[in-house]
C-alpha cells in the first residue's frame, strides 16, 4: 500500500517566543516492509539552527534553534510511503513465554540481551504487581506467547473505554490502570506494563495509522491522527511483533511507523521548550492518503 | 581535689573515660589500650591545652564557620535553609605508610570506573562479551540514552570521583560507596581545614599535615586540560548549580570562589548553534567547559528530564557536538550503582590487568539466582538496597525485620531481584569525638576524592569525615544529624607551601570582568542595594522617634514628637490612628513592632529577611568579611533575657543596625571593584534614596512650610544635622533644609546628590545588553526619566517656594517632590525592563 502522508503541527502563542528549541522525531524509521520515496520536513519561520541526528534506538531526529521571535510556528512533514502487508506467524507456534522471559532477564547477554533493554522500568512506564495480576490471567503455564499477548490485548481493549478527555500524558500508568479509559498512548502503555510486569520485553511505536471513512461518506481530511501501538518480542525466530491494543489488531499495511523506544517519551514527535510566549494554542492535523502505485 | 597547684599530666585526663566498643576498630586507641602511634604528636599537643582552652577553641570553630557563613541545607529541616556546618575539633589522623594504599586504591577505582563508563556509552562490549549482564545497564536509571555516543575531550567521563571509606574491626579499608555524578564534600573538607588550622595553628604546622591546596589547583588546571577544540584563545570555564536551595549550596559557593569560575544557574546559560554561552549584561559570552554540581538528569529539559526547570535546554546537544566539556560527563552516574561493586574485582583484572586494590564491601547482586538465594539465606547478616538507586530508599538490616517484613521483602526481592543487592554489614570504626565531657568514640565514614590532572587522577591528600549523631547509628550522613572532621594525612615527605595566589583566592572579587555579571546577578544585587537603603532609612526614622519618647528632655519635646508621629502615619508607618489621638506606650508599642515584628510588612525584620535572601543567593559575590556583617544584622537585641523589647534594648538594636549598615556600605565602597556589579548595587542604593528623600520632604511639607518643629527630626533621618549647624550656625529653617536636602550636590544624602550619581551609573550601563525580550515599552528609557528628573531638581526655584507667601507655592514644593518620586520609580520599572527582563522558561 502507498501512501502520500502529512502531519502539519502549529503552535500560536500569546507573546512572541525569543528562543525555542525543539527536537523532532516526525521521520518515519525504514524498514524492510517500509519503504520511503520521499520525505520532507518544512518549518516556518526558517529556524536559525537545524540539525539531523539518529537517537539511541536507531531513530531519525531533528534538532531546532529558532532564535528570532516569533508568534506561530508550523512544522510540516511529508512523506510518500509504501507499506508491504505482514505476515504474522501462527500464534500457537511461537515459543513458550516463559522461555521469552528466561531470554530477556537481562542477565546473559547472548543469544539476544539486546531486547533485555526493553524488559525494565523506563520513565513512563513501571512494573507494578498489580498490573502484573492482571495480566497474569492471560499467561498460564507454557502457553505460546503470540497467543497470550493476543489474548491479554483482547483483554485490555474490551477492560477499557477509548476516551480523548479521560487523561493526559501527564497522567500515571496506575491512574489510567485503575480509571480503566485513555487514549491510544495509554493502551500501549498498559499493554507495555502488562508485559513487562511480568519479564518479558515490550517496546513502544509512534506512527500513524490511516483510518477508513464510514461507508457512504469521502475521508475528511486532516481526520487521522498520530497513533501508537506496541512490539512484543516473540523469541529469536520470530522477532518484535506488532500490537494494537486500541483497536485490536494486529497492525499491517495501514500502520505507518515512524519511531519506536521504550515509551512515550523516547519518539515524543515533538519536544519544545521556550523563553517567552505566555500561553500556546496547538493545532495538529494529519493526513494518511492512500494513493495508487 | 585542689589541682591548682600540680596539674596531672593532661594527656591521660584527655583520654579518661574514652571507651570505643571492643567489636569496632578505634582509630584512636589500639588493641592494647593505648593509642596509636601516628596520633602521638597532636595528642601530646592537646594534652598542653586546658579543658577550658580546648573549649575556647570549640567556640572558634563555631565563631569560623558561622563568619563564613558555612552551612549545609536539610530537606527536612523546618529552620529551612542553612543550618550551621558541624565541625569537630578534633581531626582525624591517617599515617603516611596506610595512605599511600588509600590513594594508590583510589586512583585505579577512578580509572576503573572511567574505562566503564567509555563502554557503556560506546561500544558496550562489556556487555556483548558476557562480563556484565545486560541488567546492569538497561535497568539503570543512571543510564542515560541520549548521552549516548558522546565522547569527552581524551575519553574523560570521570572527572572528579569520590568514595566513601569505612574501616572494618579488622582494621581494613572498604569503598561503601561511589559518587560519580557531581560529587559534593572536597569544599568542605576545605573549608574544615582552613578553620581547623586556624584553630591549632601550632599543632597544625608542627605535624607533617598534607596540604589540600594543591589538590584543587590540579583540578583546576586539570579541567582546563579538557576544553574541547572551539579555537577559544582564553577559555570559558563556570561552575553549574541547581540553586542556593540546594543542600551543599555553601560548598558550591565556597569551590567557585577557590577555583576562580563563576557559579551560575541554569537560567544563566543559553545554547546557540550548538554553543553554550553565559548571558551577561554584556550580551552572550562563550563557555567551554562547565562543572555541574547538578544531577546530569536534570541538566536539559529538551533531551532529559522534561520536568527539569534547572537545566539548560540544548546542553546535550552541545556536548554532542563537542563545543563544551561537561565533567563529570553527562550520563556518569550510571557508574555509581551498588550492583557494580559486584563486578569490579573481575572487570578490573579483565580491564587493568590488575587486581582491585580497594575492596568494596561485600555485595551480591541478587539478579543472579544464586546470589538472591544466598542473600535469602543470610538476610540476618545482611544489609539490603536498591542496587541501581540506593539513595532512593533506606537500607534495610536484616536483623532488624520480625517474620512479616521478612517475607514482604523477599517477596519483593523476588518480584524484581534485579532491583536489589545484598551487602555485607560493616561495623564502623570509632573516632574520638570532642563532646563537653571529653572525648567519646563515635562511627565514622571517610569520603575522598580524586579527580582527573593532565597527568592521569590523582587523590586529594585528606577527607571530609562524617561521624553519626549516636554511637549507635548505623548510617552516617549529613542529611540525618551527625557532624564532620578534618583528616589529616601525614607525610614524610615536605610539602611544598601553598601557592599564595591560590589562598588569597578566598579574598573578595565581585567579579573579574564585567562582561561575567549575569542579568540575574545584576538584578539580585540591585535589589539588595535598594533593601540595604531602606533598612538604613526605616532603622533612622524609628531611632528617631524612640530617642524623643525615652529623652530627657521630656515634655519640650512633645510638638516635636507629635509632628514626627504625623509624618509618618503620612508616610504610612504608622496606621491612620495615630493622626488623630495616641498614647506614649501605644506609641512605643508600635515601635516595638516595626522593628521585630514578623506578621507585618516593611518591618526592619522583615526587610532584613529580604535583604538576608538576596544575599544569600550572591553570596559569591561577597567577601568573608560582608557576610560577617551581613550576620550580625537582626532587629532583636543580641542578649535579651525576656521575651518583650524594652526601650534601652530596642535602641541597642537600632544603633546597632545603623552602624552596621554604615560598616557595609564602607565595604561596598572600599573593597569592591567599579565594575557592573557594584554599579548596579549603588544603582538601587541611590534610586532608594533620592525616594525615600523626595516622600519624606513631601510629607514634612504636608505640614506647612510655616512650621520648623519637623525639621529637626528630619535633618536627623537624613543625617545630615551636622552639616546643617555648621553651615548655617542656627535653628534649621526651610530653605536652608531645602538647600542642603533637594540641590546639594556635594551632600550625599541630597536628591541632586543621587540624581547626579544615577546619571554618571546609567551613562556607564552596558549598551550591548540583552534584548532580545523588550518589546515595545510603555517604561520609557533610564535616560527619558534621567532627563525629567534634573529638569524638576535644577530648574525648580526651590527656595521660592518656601518663601512664597501666597500659599501656592507649598501646593507646588509638593507638586515638585510628588514628580521626583514618580521619575525615580519611573526609572527604576526602566532599568527592570531593559536590564533583567527575567526569561520565561516553559516547555511544551
Amino acid at each position: 500500500m502507498k501512501y502520500e502522508l502529512t502531519h502539519t503541527t502549529r503552535f500560536d502563542y500569546e507573546t512572541p517566543v525569543s528562543v525555542a528549541y525543539h527536537r523532532l522525531c516526525l521521520t518515519p524509521r525504514p524498514l524492510p516492509r517500509q519503504h520511503l520515496h520521499a520525505h520532507e520536513l518544512v518549518i516556518e519561520p526558517i529556524p536559525s539552527q537545524r540539525v539531523p541526528g539518529t537517537d539511541y534506538f536507531g531513530n531519525a531526529f531533528t534538532f531546532l534553534t529558532l532564535d528570532q521571535p516569533h508568534q506561530s510556528l508550523v512544522i510540516t512533514a511529508r512523506t510518500s510511503v509504501s507499506i508491504l502487508p505482514t505476515t504474522l506467524p501462527l500464534p500457537a507456534a511461537t515459543p513458550p513465554w516463559e522461555e521469552i522471559r528466561s531470554l530477556a532477564d537481562g542477565r546473559q547477554f547472548a543469544p539476544a540481551g539486546e531486547v533485555s533493554e526493553f524488559t525494565f522500568n523506563s520513565p513512563f512506564v513501571e512494573r507494578d504487581p498489580e498490573i502484573a495480576d492482571y495480566s497474569n490471567k492471560s499467561f498460564p503455564t507454557e502457553r505460546p506467547i503470540l497467543d497470550a499477548c493476543a489474548a491479554l490485548m483482547g483483554r485490555i481493549h474490551d477492560d477499557f473505554t477509548f476516551d480523548p478527555t479521560a487523561t493526559t500524558i501527564a497522567t500515571p500508568l496506575k491512574q489510567v490502570f485503575r480509571k480503566r479509559r485513555g487514549v491510544c498512548q495509554d493502551f500501549a502503555h498498559l499493554l507495555i506494563a502488562s508485559l513487562r510486569s511480568l519479564g518479558l520485553p515490550a517496546r513502544y511505536v509512534s506512527g500513524y495509522l490511516e483510518t477508513q471513512p464510514p461507508p457512504g461518506k469521502t475521508r475528511l481530511v486532516g481526520a487521522d491522527a498520530s497513533h501508537a501501538w506496541v512490539q512484543a518480542w516473540c523469541g529469536p525466530d520470530f522477532g518484535w511483533i506488532d500490537l494494537d491494543p486500541t483497536n485490536n489488531t494486529f497492525p499491517s499495511e495501514r500502520h505507518i511507523v515512524l519511531a519506536w523506544g521504550r515509551d512515550f517519551g523516547d519518539v515524543s514527535p515533538s519536544r519544545g521548550v521556550l523563553i517567552g510566549g505566555g500561553r500556546h494554542k496547538l493545532n495538529v492535523a494529519v493526513d494518511v492518503i492512500p494513493v495508487a502505485g | 581535689m585542689n589541682n591548682t597547684e600540680s596539674k596531672p599530666p593532661v594527656r591521660a585526663s584527655l583520654l579518661e573515660g574514652y571507651s570505643p566498643a571492643p567489636d569496632a576498630f578505634d582509630e584512636l586507641l589500639g588493641s592494647e589500650g593505648a593509642p596509636r602511634e601516628h596520633w602521638s604528636p597532636l595528642l601530646e599537643a592537646l594534652g598542653q591545652l586546658s579543658p577550658e582552652e580546648l573549649a575556647a577553641r570549640k567556640e572558634a570553630t563555631r565563631r569560623i564557620l558561622r563568619e563564613h557563613g558555612a552551612t549545609y541545607n536539610v530537606y527536612s529541616d523546618s529552620q529551612g535553609l542553612g543550618r550551621p556546618w558541624s565541625l569537630d575539633l578534633l581531626p582525624i589522623v591517617i599515617p603516611a605508610h596506610e595512605w599511600r594504599q588509600i590513594e594508590a586504591g583510589l586512583i585505579q577505582r577512578a580509572r576503573l570506573l572511567n574505562r566503564l563508563l567509555q563502554d557503556f556509552y560506546g561500544p558496550q562490549e562489556l556487555l556483548k562479551s558476557g562480563r556484565l549482564p545486560p541488567a546492569l545497564l538497561y535497568a539503570n536509571p543512571g543510564f542515560l540514552r541520549p548521552c549516548h555516543g558522546i565522547r569527552p575531550v581524551d575519553g574523560n567521563y570521570l572527572f572528579m570521583h569520590a568514595v566513601d571509606l569505612a574501616r572494618a574491626a579488622d582494621g581494613q579499608w572498604w569503598v561503601l560507596a561511589d559518587r560519580t555524578q557531581a560529587p559534593s564534600g572536597a569544599g568542605y573538607a576545605l573549608e574544615n581545614r582552613l578553620v581547623l588550622s586556624r584553630v591549632f595553628p601550632d599543632e597544625f604546622r608542627n605535624q607533617q599535615v598534607s596540604r589540600l591546596p594543591g589538590f584543587f589547583q590540579q583540578a583546576r588546571e586539570g579541567l582546563l586540560a579538557l576544553v574541547p577544540p572551539t579555537g577559544a584563545r582564553t577559555p570559558h570555564a563556570v561552575v553549574l548549580t541547581p540553586g542556593p536551595h540546594n543542600e551543599t549550596y555553601f560548598e558550591q559557593v565556597f569551590l567557585s570562589r577557590y577555583l576562580g569560575f563563576p557559579l551560575v544557574e541554569g537560567g544563566d546559560l543559553t545554547v546557540r548553534n550548538n554553543r553554550v554561552f553565559i548571558k551577561t549584561l554584556e550580551g552572550l559570552q562563550p563557555v567551554e567547559v562547565i562543572v555541574r554540581r547538578m544531577d546530569d538528569s536534570y541538566c536539559d529539559p529538551l533531551e532529559l528530564r522534561g520536568d527539569s526547570s534547572l537545566g539548560v535546554p540544548g546542553l546535550v546537544a552541545a556536548a554532542r557536538a563537542g563545543t563544551v566539556t561537561v565533567a563529570n560527563a553527562l550520563g556518569s552516574g550510571a557508574v555509581e550503582m551498588p550492583a557494580l561493586m559486584a563486578f569490579l574485582p573481575g572487570l578490573c583484572r579483565e580491564l587493568l590487568h590488575e587486581d582491585l586494590l580497594l575492596p568494596s564491601v561485600a555485595t551480591w547482586w541478587c539478579g543472579a539466582e544464586k546470589e538472591l538465594e544466598y542473600a535469602r539465606q543470610h538476610l540476618d547478616e545482611l544489609v539490603i538496597k536498591r542496587a541501581f538507586t540506593p539513595a532512593a530508599t533506606e537500607p534495610i538490616f536484616g536483623s532488624q525485620l520480625d517474620e512479616r517484613g521478612r517475607a514482604a521483602l523477599l517477596a519483593t526481592m523476588r518480584s524484581t531481584p534485579f532491583d536489589f543487592v545484598a551487602q555485607e554489614r560493616v561495623t564502623l570504626s570509632s573516632a574520638p569525638v570532642w563532646e563537653k565531657s571529653g572525648l567519646e568514640p563515635r562511627p565514622c565514614v571517610l569520603r575522598l576524592f580524586v579527580c582527573a590532572t593532565a597527568s592521569g587522577y590523582a587523590a586529594m591528600p585528606g577527607a571530609l569525615t562524617r561521624f553519626s549523631s549516636t554511637v549507635e547509628r548505623l548510617v552516617v550522613s549529613m542529611q540525618s544529624g551527625g557532624g564532620s572532621k578534618d583528616t589529616w594525612v601525614i607525610t614524610d615527605a615536605p610539602t611544598p607551601a601553598p601557592n599564595p595566589a591560590r589562598q588569597s583566592a578566598n579574598l573578595v572579587r565581585l567579579e573579574r570582568t564585567p562582561a561575567e555579571v549575569p542579568s540575574r546577578v545584576a538584578d539580585n544585587l540591585y535589589w539588595f542595594g535598594r533593601y540595604l537603603e531602606r533598612l538604613e532609612d526605616s532603622t533612622r526614622m524609628l531611632r528617631c522617634v524612640l530617642l524623643r519618647l525615652t529623652g530627657e528632655a521630656g515634655a519640650d519635646e512633645t510638638p516635636e514628637l507629635s509632628s514626627l508621629i504625623r509624618l509618618l502615619v503620612d508616610l504610612e508607618m504608622f496606621p491612620a490612628r495615630f493622626r488623630e489621638t495616641y498614647r506614649l506606650a501605644g506609641v512605643e508599642r508600635e515601635i516595638y513592632a516595626l522593628i521585630s515584628s514578623g506578621h507585618r510588612l516593611g518591618t526592619l525584620r522583615e526587610i532584613i529577611g529580604r535583604a538576608r535572601s538576596l544575599a544569600f543567593v550572591l553570596r559569591d559575590r561577597f567577601s568573608v568579611d560582608t557576610w560577617s556583617i551581613l550576620n550580625r544584622l537582626q532587629a532583636s537585641p543580641r542578649h535579651r533575657v525576656e521575651g518583650r523589647l524594652q526601650a534601652a534594648d530596642a535602641l541597642g538594636v537600632l544603633n546597632a543596625l545603623v552602624v552596621d549598615l554604615a560598616a557595609l556600605s564602607g565595604v561596598e565602597m572600599e573593597n569592591m571593584t567599579r565594575g557592573h556589579g557594584w554599579r548596579f548595587l549603588d544603582l538601587g542604593r541611590r534610586l532608594e534614596r533620592g525616594i525615600n528623600i523626595a516622600t519624606l520632604l513631601h510629607a514634612a511639607a504636608a505640614q506647612g512650610t510655616r512650621h520648623y518643629t519637623i525639621l529637626e527630626p528630619l535633618l536627623e533621618v537624613a543625617d545630615s544635622s551636622m552639616t546643617y549647624r555648621r553651615r548655617y550656625f542656627a535653628l534649621p529653617h526651610w530653605p536652608g533644609v531645602l538647600e542642603l536636602l533637594v540641590g546639594d550636590e556635594t551632600n550625599p544624602r541630597a536628591l541632586a546628590f543621587q540624581v547626579q550619581a544615577i546619571s554618571q551609573h546609567v551613562e556607564n550601563l552596558p549598551q550591548g545588553s540583552i534584548q532580545a525580550l523588550a518589546t515595545a515599552t510603555s517604561a520609557g528609557t533610564p535616560e527619558y526619566h534621567l532627563e525629567a528628573l534634573w529638569q524638576v531638581v535644577r530648574e525648580t526655584d526651590w527656595l521660592k517656594l518656601v518663601t512664597d507667601d501666597t500659599g501656592a507655592g507649598s501646593a507646588r514644593l509638593s507638586e515638585a517632590l510628588t514628580l521626583c518620586a514618580q521619575e525615580l520609580r519611573g526609572m527604576s520599572d526602566a532599568i527592570t525592563h531593559q536590564y533583567f527582563s527575567h526569561a520565561e522558561i516553559r516547555l511544551s
